[in-house]
């Protein structure tokens, strides 16, 4: 069960960033999560309800925005079907992931003076 | 300050952060690898499931090469120090890395056991991860390559059941392959198959621990890699 270990991660960085702008009241927060970034967004939400309790976002709730893998040929920009052979049906190249291993704070609101 | 009516609430603002959650392991493992390199160390993390053999794959590895290169290794699991007594009877200069109830390693869990370990004159550092096809994909040790182990006893689709751990590594060992002949419904291109839909450039070794099939070519992958380190006074 990381997704404990992220939460901590996540709210050591909410703090720091919420000290740096004034130190006020932190009221939501906006998190990225990648569908093959390794962590389950129910059980990130779930470890965050427990251990926002005491914490400097004790009142701030947490939405998780998903990202799906996006697969795409780095020569002609062909999107791969998630689930197919990862290779470019055109070019024969190997695919890159674009998008879909993300782990980001994207934004807080959060009171300032 | 509200602007609007001058009721004295304070504003609430967003402000854009757009920061890795992970960066402070990002940060450590950094740094681990800054080590590594600097000494001329190829670091292997090698994961997989509990059982996969990748303790045997060690044990395997420090056999064959003899005295000719010298292996170091972090041995990490939930409890007991057996994998890491192993691979010290096995040759293999060994420390354990008890997590409790964690069930991955992060980089600073890593940095503080390299505090204790000497690494003097090692070629090759094998993390051995906890046993585990989720956790450990996601946390940067400070490693050069990322290895998986995968036994053919496993079930053909597991790389579509864990695409992220998969989709991480730089060579996938598919170990215990002197199973095979008491498997007959295990179908081995079923499971490159797979692991082609979760890895762009499918990169696989096929491997027995007991009878020391395809050691060779595994040798061989982690001489290539370390050939390729960038070690700053021969640069």
């Amino acid at each position: 069960m990381h997704e404990y270990s992220i939460v901590q991660a996540l709210l050591d960085q909410v703090e720091a960033v919420a000290a740096r702008n004034g130190g006020g009241t932190v009221h939501h927060i906006y998190v990225k999560l990648g569908d093959l970034a390794g962590v389950d967004s129910d059980l990130l939400q779930t470890a965050y309800e427990t251990f926002r309790t005491g914490s400097g976002c004790d009142g701030a709730c947490l939405t998780i925005e998903r990202v799906p893998p996006r697969w795409v040929c780095p020569v002609c920009d062909l999107s791969l079907t998630t689930g197919a052979i990862l290779r470019c049906s055109n070019c024969d190249e190997p695919a890159r992931l674009a998008a879909g291993d993300e782990i980001l704070l994207q934004r807080i609101e959060m009171e300032v003076p | 300050m509200c602007q609007d009516c001058g009721c004295g609430d304070p504003d609430v603002v967003p402000i854009d952060v757009q920061h890795r959650i992970l960066a402070k392991n990002d940060a450590t493992a950094s740094h681990n690898r800054e080590h590594f390199t600097d000494d001329g160390i190829l670091c292997v993390n090698l994961m997989g499931s509990p059982g996969a053999g990748k303790t045997a794959v060690l044990e395997a590895t420090a056999r064959a090469c003899g005295d000719a290169r010298r292996f170091a290794a972090l041995a990490g699991d939930l409890a007991t120090d057996h994998d890491a007594e192993r691979l010290r009877v096995a040759g293999i200069r060994s420390r354990a890395i008890t997590t409790g109830q964690a069930c991955h390693l992060d980089a600073a869990l890593v940095h503080r056991s390299l505090h204790h370990f000497d690494l003097g004159g090692v070629d090759y550092l094998f993390i051995e991860n906890v046993g585990n096809l989720v956790c450990p994909a996601v946390y940067d040790l400070g490693q050069a390559v990322n290895v998986v182990a995968l036994s053919v006893t496993e079930g053909e689709d597991k790389p579509l059941k864990y695409p992220t751990m998969f989709q991480k590594a730089d060579l996938v060992l598919l170990t215990k392959t002197d199973l095979l002949r008491h498997l007959p419904h295990v179908k081995v291109e079923k499971i490159y198959d797979a692991l082609a839909r979760v890895m762009p450039e499918p990169n696989v070794l096929a491997l027995s621990s007991l009878d020391d099939a395809g050691l060779a070519e595994w040798l061989a992958w982690l001489e290539a890699r370390r050939a390729e380190l960038q070690v700053p006074e021969l640069a």
